[in-house]
């Protein structure tokens, strides 16, 4: 048996090993827990420069003056984009899942670390090359985050469709294997390296959601690299996989015979299990945090369980509702619906399962818990609107208003946003070794969460009105008059939530370095990454393989001596 | 000969297809006992992370099938008789070249299949041949692995000699949509088939490294597996350019 002495004498020494090209699982996920944090507020700048344009489109701003509808649409291209690849698939799972799942499971570390540095390191080319396309000749792509052609498969057919378009592809090409070698590491890791005990059904949901996140990237990724190759094939290299007989500028293109659809199929196949992907991962940590801070077990666990499961799998039945706009057949679009609608069922088990959890709960409210909370109450609020669009005939109404945009940056951002900082509060002790401040936390919490439904409740409202979502501005557009005043409100909301930002990451930056010391176990959580030392030695247990006796949320058994049991506490005859 | 008792017992470290036997009780967190994982588990879970690898490459395989089929179906707009008129085109392919690749290729698989049993023997004797005085005789094995990396090379010549034939017959990437999935498909597959040659050339250095044996088999083993997966995506691949035109 190794010794913690041994076991510390391999963890590499050298600032280039420790902390560039570590293989150390938790080095790892904090470089793509920071490479998320730069991509984040790229994406809220984005975001915010949208925002003011749409309401003063002929302002100066500084450095970059008046912004162009063509700009507008590059800066709503790279939003998107850098938002949902680089923040929302990043920072659940490359980051978090990557510090925490091999502790939760009692492993030393991914079951592949140097393929787990390689995909950090491709993950980083990826975004260099996506930022890359701001500055080029003709600047970003305009052709959105879904990268429809014919718009992103002709160089000519706008400013940022040459080089940019091409940066762009390329580099989502990269993110998708950096994704997949991600995918298969956690794959791997989850089913191969438990410790003893830890049986499939002992694992913390947020492992299950990890997992179930990376079958779900394993067999999606492929796909959008598929759709990317023919789509950089038809842009380069003389094919027409996409692009049917076209006229762009007033000058026939060479391509012939292709077909927009055929990229929309390829691209939602991947995408709608991308909206999974990204929101996965919350409902884990939310179900991990609630129940700890609750004092209660989960309520229901194999059917949080199951939920997850279902919830993957109908993630890949359902790609046509994003498409119900592009003339298919009505029997495709009735199929599309009813088994959209079917992942209403899992949704709602879960979001009653975490009701139950709470229920009668000596609840603590904590900033994490917060956050967790408000997770439900967006996943609620941003769950609600999607039957809505699950229908044809209401979502052909609402398509391209803004109420599209409202739901999915309700149930797929800001929840999974929320997720992230439910985990960032709750982790950080074990990841840094110090507490965060709890005042700046509530502070930061109540601001955004009373600013993410003030920007985005309205625009539903503004999208059934019949506000499109594409236009750059419309302040000069006679039918939407009424509405600039409400838009004013949403863009004044959105700068004040951004900036409110500022909060967590002072608070983050101070009790990185300031803040009281954490002990191993703060939350009095009983999950295997409270058993070890603060924050873990290399090899996560300092020598000592963890045996496990319990499931993950004990709390609160009766007779027991305190209101939880460590899931590596002796057995009592009584645990599952 | 001399009478020996082995350190590690012959079953827990698998021959053929038959992975190691785990140890019971839960799972094994592959650090059997101490703080370097054992042979086994890490044979496991190469098998594993490979199985995930190939799943990954079905995906990316099926959807450029489905594409393959969606764009066979459509068609383009033809002025002259006002109508939508298929546009897929014909590919004379280089049947003859093809099939000798093909065959190239199976029996690089064949070989391959030897040089992975030949790793696990060397694998589960390599106890023995550590104990002072034994000795299971210095027979010259034969290059396996050698004659399976020359036959990757002759495949991949091949598909370039065919990639010539084609432009020779007049049929580039953009000539007509048939002819962008017939490169499109072989040089995907190509591409991966050099992921594989990588790994054999890796498992070939390993040896001359004097990598420890248990490695090698591990390499041998997993580029093997994936080496067979290369000859039946070839043979989709052959067949659905052969048959589905």
């Amino acid at each position: 048996m190794a010794t913690p002495a041994s076991v510390h004498a391999h963890a590499p020494q050298g600032f280039i090993r420790k902390y560039i090209f570590s293989l150390d699982h938790k080095v790892i996920g904090i470089q793509y827990y920071f490479l998320a944090l730069s991509a984040v507020f790229v994406g809220m700048l984005l975001s915010i420069l949208m925002r003011v344009h749409m309401i003063w489109p002929t302002a100066s701003l500084p450095l970059l003056g008046e912004i162009k509808p063509e700009t507008y649409l590059a800066l709503m291209t790279m939003h998107g984009t850098i938002m949902v690849f680089f923040v929302l698939t990043t920072a659940p799972q490359g980051g978090f899942g990557n510090y925490v799942l091999p502790i939760q499971i009692g492993a030393p570390d991914m079951a592949f670390p140097v393929l787990n540095m390689l995909s950090f390191w491709t993950t980083f080319v990826a975004y260099m090359v996506m930022l890359a396309a701001f500055f080029v000749v003709g600047g970003a792509p305009l052709h959105g985050w879904t990268g429809y052609p014919p718009l992103s498969a002709i160089p000519s057919a706008g400013p940022g469709e040459g080089l940019g378009a091409d940066l762009w592809i390329t580099s989502i090409a990269i993110f998708c294997i950096a994704s997949l070698m991600g995918a298969l590491n956690f794959i791997t890791t989850t089913l191969d390296l438990r410790a003893k005990g830890m049986t499939m059904m002992r694992m913390p949901l947020t492992v299950w959601s990890w997992f179930i996140t990376a079958i779900l990237g394993l067999l999606a990724f492929g796909v959008l690299l598929s759709a990317g190759i023919l789509l950089l094939m038809d842009r380069n290299l003389g094919t027409s996989f996409y692009v049917p007989t076209t006229m762009v500028n007033g000058v026939m293109t060479w391509h012939k015979g292709g077909s927009p659809l055929l990229w929309q199929h390829l691209f939602w196949f991947f995408g709608h299990p991308e909206v999974y992907i990204a929101i996965l991962p919350g409902m884990g940590v939310a179900s991990q945090v609630l129940s700890t801070f609750s004092r209660k077990p989960i309520f229901g666990y194999r059917a949080m369980v199951y939920a997850m499961l279902s919830i993957g799998f109908f993630g890949f039945m359902v790609w046509g509702h994003h498409m119900f706009m592009s003339g298919m057949s009505p029997y495709s679009a009735f199929a599309f619906s009813l088994l959209t609608m079917c992942i209403g069922v899992p949704s709602a088990i879960k979001t009653f399962n975490w009701l139950g959890t709470m229920y009668k709960g000596r609840i603590r409210f904590s900033t994490p818990m917060l956050y967790a909370i408000g997770f439900v109450s967006l996943f609620v609020s941003g769950g609600l609107s999607g039957p809505f669009l699950a229908q044809p005939v209401l979502d052909i109404q609402l398509h391209d208003t803004a109420f599209v945009p409202a739901h999915f940056h309700l149930i797929m951002g800001v929840a999974a946003i929320f997720g992230i900082f439910s985990a960032t509060y709750y982790w950080f002790p074990k990841m840094f070794g110090r507490m965060m401040n709890e005042t700046l936390g509530r502070i930061h919490f109540f601001i955004t969460l009373a600013g993410t439904y003030a920007i985005f409740m309205p625009m539903h409202y503004a999208g059934m009105a019949g506000q499109t979502r594409r236009y750059s501005q419309f302040t000069e557009v006679a039918f939407l008059q009424k509405l600039i005043p409400l838009n004013t409100f949403i863009t004044w909301a959105a700068i004040i939530t951004v900036s409110a930002q500022f909060i967590f990451v002072i608070n983050l930056f101070w009790s990185m370095f300031k803040g009281p010391k954490a002990s191993d176990n703060p939350w009095e959580s009983t999950t295997l990454e409270w058993t070890t030392a603060t924050p873990p030695p290399h090899d996560n247990f300092g020598g000592v393989t963890p045996v496990v006796n319990h499931g993950p949320y004990e709390y609160g058994v009766p007779g027991a001596a305190k209101d939880y049991v460590m899931q590596t506490d002796p057995p009592t005859g009584t645990s599952h | 000969m001399a009478t020996y008792t082995p350190t590690t017992p012959i079953d827990h470290v698998g021959h053929g297809s038959k992975p190691p036997v785990p140890p019971a009780g839960g799972v094994d967190d592959g650090r059997g006992g101490g703080d370097v994982p054992n042979y086994g588990a890490r044979l496991r879970r190469a098998r594993l992370g490979l199985a995930c690898g190939i799943a990954t490459v079905c995906m990316l395989f099926v959807s450029l099938t489905s594409a393959y089929i969606v764009r066979q179906g459509l068609g383009t707009f033809d002025g002259a008789s006002n109508t939508y008129v298929r546009d897929w085109g014909r590919v004379d392919l280089p049947w003859l070249l093809l099939a000798i690749n093909t065959a190239v290729l199976l029996i690089s698989s064949v070989t391959m299949e030897f040089a992975r049993r030949r790793a696990a023997l060397q694998a589960a004797l390599a106890p023995v041949q550590s104990i002072p005085g034994v000795s299971l005789g210095n027979e010259k094995s034969f290059p396996w692995l050698g004659i399976t990396v020359l036959l990757g090379v002759a495949f991949l010549s091949g598909q370039w000699l065919a990639w010539g034939e084609l432009h020779a017959r007049g049929f580039f990437v953009a000539t007509n949509p048939n002819s962008s999935f017939v490169f499109l498909l072989t040089i995907a597959h190509a591409v991966h088939l050099c992921g594989g040659m990588i790994a054999l050339l890796w498992a070939a250095g390993a040896s001359l490294l004097h990598k420890p044996v248990e490695a090698r088999r591990i390499v041998v083993d997993i580029t093997a597996w994936y080496w067979h997966f290369m000859a039946v995506l070839w043979i989709y691949v052959f067949a659905l350019l052969g048959f589905a035109r």
